[in-house]
């Protein structure tokens, strides 16, 4: 049986479209709303990625910074975190889940601590930032045996040789850096060459899910619709703190974002 | 844990960068993994040819001014009358600080790699400053990361930073102190890495920048060891060296050619910031037990609640406020060849205090740190032992705060 990752890859490619990924940080503006804004986004969004905000993240840009500086001054705590993630897979429609956050947070959690409360909140699929190959085989290896994903993340700066050894080490779904930049910076390299370097990936395994993040925006989106996946999230951090400062209701403002995002890539 | 003999503690981490198989690593973003790895082979490379470090011992003394000086301080060793009380005056160095030598290091790197622009992180401002030295006399760009916190309390080393052509920039995220500005520079290297260079400004971060900041302060501990014998036709057999701790660069530096000596003839000593008395925050990790985590690329003791969000640290002294220390701290810690201890904010002025009665000697609020200690132990120790403090930095950039803590009449001679 395939895990619900792969599946949501599945069921986007019978639908002959890329499968859209957000990221919005758990406990953004508060637990109840981050919960809300998942609940509201699933009708559009097939794969989640929940952030696990971290105080001294050195691969966010500003938006996701005070999206998660936002989450941790309201009080935001690692089981908080789980609730939310709990609570939302117990809703109805909800989607698969994944965590996307900085190695630290797990290593004072525990590793096996941290797995087993993931299964069972539900989380899916894990990001770690700052836990790149090699030194992850471990822990990856870890979260398979609990059937979670780990997710690789591959970069322009990837060398060819350790693109063939990651993409071996990967589980369903890879995660290719556009750009060098953090995340939420303007797209400053052409769809043309990042697709080419997709590409690249790709021939290495057909049969992994690729998605590309950073520099992906309403804007962007529709040039990259012949993939396996697409990553859109300091739009969406960004319109939280837009609509926040305008009093507007972050959740409303939030799915209809990602409701004109499916649209374009649909 | 062990401690190997006869090999340098730089190059004594495993093969994926730990030392002591748990402190240090790459916890870095994929990102990153090129350019630290061309730097890793250019650099392991490079501290072994024979051209470079002729190149090295070349700018050391002809611009940083190698030797610092090397003194006793007569009045002081009385009025304590305990050990005899010497100080390695490394502010002698060109700027005022010993950051200059990890500074100039990564600037002949980033020429010789053919970058044009290099980047940096500054607390108290001196690493910032002379990063910026340092680019301009290689001529390269430079752009230093401050917190904005610190660059209000350390305006003198700001003013030199931009007089030497580098832009500042102001980080307003989190504490806004030294590890907001660490971890800004590092964002920025993760979006320019093809063109820039990064120098992180101590012993701290991705394991290769640990290496090379310790390979370049190390010039303070082999200076010391030539004038010690100098002095006294041998190394004494009671040493004490005494180094305030914040990344961990200075202090490192200033034992780093000791290493091999039993630790009852040559003993480090390292004084974390313990922050003001009535404050439970502080920035000594080692001294409070801090729990090991992951901060700026590496595995170290760090201030952390227990969901691991960094705490914020509270000390004087910007170049002390850093709530993680080295991963060679933590490792000569945990092989006990150093002992760590704290002194508060207000020891660490009353030391300056006593130190500039009684001496022509202004060490800035770091280093009164470990002055504090210092004269403190010294009191019981004989005569013929030999204290060292490594004044590694000048008060000339502490003025404002000097002022407003003690009144004008210590810093009038500034």
């Amino acid at each position: 049986m395939l895990n619900p990752i792969s599946l949501a890859f599945k069921k986007a490619k019978e639908e002959k479209r890329p499968a859209l990924l957000t990221y919005t940080v758990a406990g953004d503006s508060s637990k109840k709303q981050s919960l809300e804004i998942l609940k509201a986004i699933s009708y559009y969004a097939d794969i989640l990625e929940v952030g696990v905000p971290h105080n001294t993240p050195v691969a966010d840009g500003g938006q996701i910074q005070t999206s998660a500086y936002r989450a941790i001054k309201n009080g935001i705590k690692m089981n908080d975190i789980f609730k939310v993630v709990s609570d939302f897979k117990n809703s109805k429609n909800s989607k698969p889940v994944i965590f996307m956050g900085y190695y630290n947070m797990i290593f004072q959690y525990g590793e096996n601590n941290f797995l087993k409360k993931c299964k069972k909140s539900g989380v899916n699929g894990l990001i770690v930032v700052d836990l790149p190959w090699p030194e992850n085989k471990i822990f990856s290896k870890k979260c398979k045996k609990n059937s979670i994903n780990f997710i690789q993340l591959l970069s322009p700066t990837t060398s060819k040789k350790r693109l063939k050894s990651i993409t071996k080490d990967s589980h369903d779904m890879i995660y290719y850096i556009s750009m060098l930049s953090t995340t939420g910076g303007k797209l400053k390299v052409s769809p043309k060459k990042i697709l080419a370097n997709y590409n690249k990936i790709k021939k290495i395994n057909p049969n992994k899910n690729c998605v590309i993040g950073f520099g992906i925006t309403e804007k962007t989106i529709s040039k990259f619709k012949n993939t396996d996946g697409l990553v859109v999230g300091s739009q969406i951090c960004k319109e939280i703190t837009r609509s926040l400062s305008n009093r507007q209701n972050p959740v409303i403002n939030v799915s209809k974002i990602v409701s004109k995002l499916r649209k374009k890539i649909s | 844990m062990k401690l190997k003999k006869g090999i340098p503690v730089i190059d004594q981490g495993d093969r994926l960068g730990f030392w002591g198989g748990k402190f240090g690593g790459n916890f870095v973003p994929e990102t990153l993994k090129k350019p630290i790895e061309d730097l890793e082979i250019q650099f392991n490379k490079l501290k072994n040819d024979k051209n470079f470090i002729k190149e090295r011992d070349k700018y050391f003394k002809n611009w940083v001014g190698a030797p610092t000086r090397f003194i006793k301080l007569n009045n002081l060793t009385k009025h304590v009358s305990g050990a005899q009380i010497w100080s390695k005056v490394v502010s002698d160095a060109n700027g005022g600080a010993h950051k200059i030598y990890n500074a100039t290091v990564h600037c002949l790197l980033a020429k010789r790699s053919g970058k044009k622009v290099i980047i940096g992180d500054t607390g108290a401002g001196y690493a910032g400053k002379m990063l910026s030295m340092a680019a301009k006399k290689f001529g390269l760009k430079c752009k230093i990361f401050m917190g904005a916190k610190d660059i209000k309390r350390q305006q003198p080393n700001v003013k030199a930073m931009k007089k030497n052509g580098a832009v500042v920039i102001p980080v307003y995220s989190g504490s806004q102190t030294l590890v907001d500005a660490v971890s800004e520079c590092m964002r920025y290297w993760v979006a320019n890495c093809d063109t820039t260079a990064m120098c992180v400004g101590s012993t701290v971060g991705p394991a290769i920048f640990v290496r090379i900041c310790g390979w370049s302060t190390s010039q303070i501990s082999r200076e010391l060891k030539i004038q010690l014998m100098n002095e006294f036709g041998n190394i004494p057999k009671k040493l004490k060296l005494y180094n305030c701790v914040g990344g961990g660069s200075s202090s490192f530096g200033f034992w780093n050619e000791f290493m091999d000596y039993d630790k009852k003839q040559v003993e480090f000593i390292g004084v974390e910031a313990g922050g003001p008395a009535k404050s439970k925050k502080h920035a000594a990790p080692l001294t409070y037990g801090s729990k090991i985590g992951i901060l700026h690329g590496a595995a170290q003791y760090v201030n952390q609640d227990s969901d691991g969000q960094i705490e914020e640290t509270e000390s004087i002294s910007a170049g002390l406020d850093y709530p993680g220390i080295s991963p060679l701290h933590c490792f000569l810690k945990d092989t006990k060849r150093a002992r760590y201890t704290a002194a508060s904010d207000e020891e660490a002025l009353k030391a300056y205090q006593m130190v500039t009665k009684y001496e022509n000697l202004r060490p800035s609020l770091e280093p009164s740190h470990a002055f504090s200690v210092a004269i403190k132990e010294a009191k019981k120790l004989s005569k013929d032992t030999v204290v060292i403090i490594n004044s590694c930095g000048d008060a000339y950039k502490d003025r404002g705060i000097l002022e407003k803590k003690l009144g004008k009449k210590y810093v009038k001679s500034n």
